[in-house]
């Protein structure tokens, strides 16, 4: 009898998250979407050493939009493309939503950071202004905890994402033969989905080293067990 | 003695009476008319170049530097008592109040002490910091002896190394670009806004929040600077979003848009002005608005007469 209750009250529940979660866990109604966890982690928080980003508390928005962005060629990549084509829009809405409703990374506010000269922390921080690069955080949020729908999070990213992307954006010049070595076609920008290119030109007067030391910075941040008590501020 | 006595007599009233015109005048800090232009930076010269943070000493002048910078990027969280908005210093000071046309501090602190023509006297750097509390901040004046104004006079001091003194450097203040021909447009410059501005400002202007922790600040409505701010001069704006908005991407806008979208903003409610004169919007105009720069302090905008305060 309580079970029988208790169940009553779920279902709502289940009902509400069953679609989104079971494109999680076996793909869309076309073969072709594959299950997510199967890159994305059963817990929806990647798999760092391949690079697969976490999902897991992503805005939605943010998702549908990515998703609709593989579709159409403006964030092209080889995997998710195919997947993006074959999730239809009410799948991608639902799936957004399920991974949008699991838990969002978990950063505690440090004291005050300062950040070395020409580290990671020092782009993610202050930035580089003299290239007009501004620090990462000003728009993803203290500690990169991400910003609305527009501005991700970068914490709880992984160093092989974070710094995927930056090359995406930045595409790579080409290299001319040398007297051994053959000439290297030039790579062109993979990402052309940045809202009013606010990331493009970031990526591509960041070096390649700087793109490393910032991946890692964020990579390094990791997550914390213990609740953020959000009336505290976070201090830059 | 008599003779002292009369001169005492006349201090006395020369005193009082300055201080009298002084209170009921509520000194002005943030006017700057009375600074000396800043030069345009020729094509080949270079902007002053403010010390890196390795240069900071470690003892206690340099700890002095760092709290002071600290509040400068933090100023809601470490001087709630100051500020009663949720801006902070660094949100007009781009880059720690380093950036060359982003008002940098470099520029700014050697030109004080300073006379204002407005309140009739000489202000120091602590009274123009004052002005920003009172109106940027839509705050109120830390003392001048206050740990919070002199770690912030310290941060000044220290990126002003080198700087020369009482001398106008290129990058001072906004830059502010010539108005457009034809005049700005209220209607254009909502289009410039909900195009590039929306996605960090928001729709309202009521920028952006992590937890209690300002990301984009609020541009018009409680949150904002009041009526009172420099920023809330059309010219004022245009010149810092034509330099340094959208973030990152400075410059990309044209005059005419940097104008137009400052407008935009600018008509919108915000706090009242502190100094309001008999709780009359009318005359808060006539003394501390009609001729300061290009604002919509007391004008009628779609019906509404702008200067209600929020």
């Amino acid at each position: 009898m309580r079970n029988t209750v208790f169940l009553a009250l779920l279902l709502p529940l289940l009902g509400h998250a069953a679609d989104g979660e079971t494109i999680m866990q076996r793909g869309g109604n076309n073969p072709a979407a594959m299950p997510c966890i199967s890159c994305h982690g059963t817990d929806g928080k990647g798999m760092a050493a391949a690079g697969y980003p976490r999902l897991a508390g992503l805005p939605e928005a943010y998702i549908v939009k990515q998703l609709a962005d593989f579709k159409a060629g403006r964030r092209q990549n080889p995997l998710m493309q195919p997947i993006a084509q074959a999730l239809d829009n009410d799948e991608a809405a639902s799936v957004a939503k399920a991974y949008a409703e699991l838990p969002k990374v978990n950063i505690q506010a440090g004291p005050v950071e300062r950040p070395q000269p020409g580290s990671g922390a020092w782009i993610a921080l202050r930035g580089a202004w003299e290239r007009n690069i501004p620090e990462c955080t000003l728009c993803h949020g203290p500690a990169g905890v991400g910003v609305g729908s527009a501005f991700p999070p970068l914490a709880g990213q992984s160093a092989l994402y974070i710094e995927n992307q930056l090359n995406a954006w930045r595409g790579t010049p080409a290299i001319p033969a040398g007297r051994k070595s053959k000439a290297v076609a030039a790579v062109p920008p993979s990402r052309h989905n940045d809202p009013n290119g606010l990331m493009q030109h970031i990526a591509v007067d960041l070096s390649a080293a700087e793109i490393k030391a910032v991946a890692e910075y964020f990579a390094g941040l990791g997550e914390s067990k213990e609740a953020f008590d959000e009336s505290q501020h976070r201090l830059r | 003695m008599k003779k002292t006595a009369f001169h005492l007599l006349l201090l006395t009233f020369a005193v009082g009476h300055a201080q009298g015109a002084d209170s009921l005048r509520n000194p002005r800090f943030d006017d700057q008319t009375q600074l000396p232009k800043a030069p345009a930076k020729t094509p080949s010269q270079r902007y002053f170049q403010p010390p890196a943070d390795t240069e900071i000493p470690n003892n206690a002048f340099g700890d002095q530097v760092r709290r002071g910078m600290d509040i400068f990027m933090n100023t809601k969280a470490l001087a709630p008592e100051y500020v009663g908005n949720e801006m902070n210093c660094v949100n007009c000071h781009i880059d720690r109040g380093r950036k060359a046309n982003s008002a940098p501090l470099w520029a700014a602190y050697p030109m004080y002490p300073a006379y204002r023509k407005k309140n009739n006297k000489v202000n120091t750097y602590v009274e123009r910091m004052q002005g920003c509390f009172q109106f940027s901040m839509n705050g109120k004046p830390p003392p001048a002896d206050s740990e919070i104004l002199a770690a912030l006079t310290t941060y000044a001091y220290w990126l002003s190394t080198g700087a020369p003194t009482g001398k106008a450097l290129p990058g001072r203040g906004f830059d502010e670009p010539p108005p457009p021909s034809g005049g700005y447009d209220i209607a254009r410059g909502k289009a410039v806004y909900d195009k590039q501005c929306v996605i960090c400002h928001g729709e309202n202007g009521e920028g952006r929040k992590v937890g209690v922790t300002t990301v984009f600040p609020a541009l018009w409505g409680k949150d904002s600077y009041n009526w009172g701010a420099g920023m809330h001069r059309i010219n004022t704006a245009a010149g810092f979003i034509q330099h340094n908005m959208p973030l990152g991407r400075g410059e990309t806008l044209s005059d005419r848009e940097a104008w137009d979208v400052a407008a935009y903003i600018n008509s919108h409610e915000r706090p009242q002005d502190p100094r309001l004169v008999n709780g009359s919007i009318d005359e808060t105009r006539k003394r501390y608005h009609a001729d300061d720069g290009v604002n919509l302090y007391g004008v009628e905008i779609n019906g509404k007469k702008l200067g209600q305060g929020i």
